[in-house]
């Protein structure tokens, strides 16, 4: 996860198309705006924009980091002896954006990523991220209480991406998911209410709560998938007990019905979530 | 008989990349980009006991006239990125990366600093460099806010803030008290910084590190920058590899240690340098001859010499004589985003013409000339031969060891590592294992 409003938008692509390189094609950046008054005081002296201007500096930013991974082609460099040139300069390209905040003039220093456009993900939780979402995410990670406010969610959100003219198999829908799991329902009952009760109350930006045993935990994850979302991102409440339950139960329990993968298919995030891997926008056709 | 030991000397290895050493046209060349490539590097550097691994940064492409640069190693990965990988795939080797301070954020450089010497267990440091061209600043959002003057203005304010926030955790001298935050919450990890180029507060979320502080070498050569290296480095980046530039500046840089209360083992001066490895003498001085040549074609003759020039040269033939019109000292320059293109506009004329009294006086061509003229110091002969002339530079305190640059991507360094440093550790002058586990340890510096 990184801050689109504290970072550096030239640094942010390098360090991630490095992170796709290193692991051959499965990076990812989790989009986050940062709207506490407080974190603005981490960078400076700069003036950080306020409300409204925060997410449409953060669409600018993911902007930049886009068109940077995009600012080499694939084949730009050439090693070509005859000419003694390594790279050939008509595919590597300006990306010469202009905002009202900031300009990059460009190109990355770090040639196009494996995946050419690593997966943007990033939370939705109000109408705020959900236009960022819309604007910017291969993936939204949606956060509401219950499901009938994920399924109104999950709907506006299919019927703003459609407006914005995007691919409806571009954007995908994850809903998080706050799991609290144990072979002994009673068990788990118990420590979600503790959760409930206790001097941290869960908060609703948990997601939807997931409380019972791994077999129960898989039928009510496979009700809420028909719900309109394509995946669901598990938290697991206490990591000691409910990792291990979700990695070695919950995740059997959803293999026997079918719905989770028993091997990986592809190699890069990208493809595990059927996303192609783009054209640049600055590849000649 | 005196029975002092020896003096130890310290080595690293410095990824070849982006620059005019490296050969890409090699055939035992690989990528520059692969993860692959780097593990080899520190691997090769970790199995002869270097100190670290280093990572150049540059944070725009090289341009020349306007376009950019074709000729040489071109794109690099985000250095403190390919770090934390390798912190994975190594034990004991220190992890350095360069860093300007006046592009990055001195809280996200805490961080990731942090975090690196947290996965490595005590591994972590970074070479610190300033900068103040509008060329790179046209990359970030602020543009080119810095003037020249201010570089180190912005930069010993950013160390302070680093330190400030590394410091902010239990663990630390300076955080035996508890610190208070500006927002009147003192704790773990609160802070706040008010300077002229640094203004940050808030609270700090990563926890003391193994090392307190990561390793900080630091790069200018300037007065400005050796009086900072003097107060606050644990080493230098140097480029005064040749043996009497070594000695001048080694004595003048440990001069000025003192009036910062510190002593000559508290600051480590190391050179950049090349090697070149043959089974004799001969062959190796044939090999070099070899790899100059690979390294500075006609069409990289001619783009040096347009560099000083600051004109189309593209007519001359790069065989021939050099051009007897004079520099253009009136135009912005042709080349960006090189230190070495910004040194030599300075004084263009009086350099065109000792190059013209050189290449006269050995009857050289352009191409040759430019090999001449940008030959750096370069250890070339046979193990033995290398290994000899390494040691009597520490020994006389040229320097204390060397930052090694390969000239070939993966594999440079593997003759080094089986030839030259057994050579060193039979002198006793090198370790044969690694003593310490931290970064800190490796160079014997006592500073956290």
């Amino acid at each position: 996860m990184a801050s689109a409003t504290l970072t550096e938008p030239f640094l942010l692509s390098s360090q991630i198309a490095t992170l796709d390189y290193v692991s051959r094609g499965r990076a990812g950046w989790q989009l986050d705006v940062s709207t506490d008054p407080g974190a603005g005081r981490l960078v400076g002296p700069r003036t950080i924009p306020a409300g409204a201007e925060l997410y449409r500096e953060a669409i600018d930013h993911v902007e930049v980091v886009r068109r940077l991974w995009d600012s080499w082609d694939d084949d730009a460099e050439i090693r070509d002896s005859a000419t003694h040139r390594f790279i050939d300069r008509r595919r590597v390209h300006y990306i010469d954006f202009e905002g009202a905040d900031f300009s990059v003039k460009g190109p990355s220093i770090t040639p196009r990523p494996p995946q050419a456009q690593p997966v943007i993900a990033t939370v939705v939780s109000d109408d705020a991220t959900q236009a960022l979402a819309v604007a910017t995410a291969d993936v939204a990670i949606i956060t509401e209480p219950d499901g009938r406010a994920l399924t109104r969610r999950a709907s506006a959100m299919r019927a703003s991406a459609q407006e914005a003219g995007r691919d409806p198999d571009g954007l995908l829908l994850f809903a998080e998911v706050d799991a609290v799991l144990d072979a002994d329902e009673r068990v788990a009952s118990e420590r979600r209410s503790r959760l409930d009760a206790g001097p941290d109350p869960v908060p609703s930006s948990r997601g939807l709560p997931l409380t019972g045993t791994p077999s129960a935990a898989a039928d009510q994850l496979t009700a809420w998938a028909e719900l309109g979302v394509d995946g669901f991102r598990l938290a697991p409440a206490d990591l000691p007990l409910d990792l291990p339950a979700i990695s070695a139960q919950l995740s059997g329990e959803l293999r026997r019905r079918g719905v989770l993968r028993d091997a990986y298919e592809a190699s890069t995030l990208r493809g595990l979530l059927g996303l192609r891997r783009p054209a640049s926008r600055y590849a000649a056709a | 008989m005196s029975s002092t030991a020896p003096k130890q000397i310290h080595l690293a290895a410095h990824f070849p990349g982006v620059n005019n050493t490296t050969v890409w046209s090699d055939p035992e060349a690989g990528s520059h980009m692969d993860f692959a490539s780097f593990k080899h590097l520190a691997r090769t550097a970790e199995r002869a006991k270097f100190d670290f691994f280093f990572l150049a940064e540059g944070l725009r492409m090289r341009e020349h006239a306007g376009a950019l640069h074709e000729l040489d190693v071109a794109g690099r990965p985000d250095g403190l990125a390919i770090l934390a990988a390798l912190a994975a795939v190594t034990e004991r080797l220190g992890l350095v990366a360069t860093i300007t301070t006046t592009y990055h954020e001195p809280y996200e450089l805490a961080r990731q600093l942090a975090s690196l010497d947290h996965l490595s267990e005590g591994r972590a440091g970074w070479n610190l460099v300033t900068s103040s061209d509008a060329f790179t600043g046209a990359n970030f959002r602020r543009g080119a806010y810095l003037r020249y003057d201010q570089r180190y203005e912005r930069g010993e304010q950013f160390v302070l803030a680093v330190n400030s926030l590394w410091d902010s955790w239990p663990g630390s001298a300076a955080a035996e008290e508890p610190p208070t935050g500006s927002n009147g919450h003192p704790g773990p990890g609160a802070f706040a910084v008010s300077g002229t180029q640094v203004q940050i507060a808030g609270e700090f979320t990563v926890p003391r590190s193994p090392q307190g502080h990561p390793v900080m070498l630091q790069a200018g050569d300037s007065d400005a920058g050796r009086e900072f290296a003097a107060q606050y480095a644990d080493g230098i980046f140097s480029r005064h590899g040749k043996l009497e530039d070594g000695l001048r500046f080694y004595a003048d840089v440990k001069g000025r240690l003192a009036r910062y209360g510190r002593t000559a083992d508290e600051l480590l001066i190391l050179p950049g340098a090349t090697f070149v490895l043959g089974d004799t003498d001969n062959e190796a001085l044939e090999l070099a001859r070899e790899v100059r040549h690979q390294q500075v074609s006609g069409r990289h003759a001619i783009m040096f010499l347009e560099q000083l020039w600051n004109r189309d040269l593209s007519a001359y033939d790069s065989d021939g004589p050099l051009p007897d019109v004079d520099p253009d000292v009136e135009s912005e320059g042709r080349a960006q985003g090189s230190a070495q293109a910004r040194t030599l506009q300075r004084e263009a004329v009086q350099t065109a013409e000792r190059w013209r009294q050189r290449a006269q006086a050995d009857n050289l061509s352009i191409r040759e000339l430019v090999i001449e003229m940008t030959a750096r110091q370069a250890f070339i002969g046979s193990p033995e031969t290398v290994a000899a002339t390494l040691n009597a530079y520490v020994q006389a305190d040229a320097c204390d060891g060397f930052i090694l640059v390969p000239h070939i991507t993966p594999g440079g360094l593997d003759r080094f590592a089986n030839e030259v440093v057994p050579r060193l550790q039979e002198r006793g002058t090198f370790r044969s294992d690694y003593e310490g586990t931290t970064l800190r340890q490796h160079l014997g510096s006592a500073r956290a």
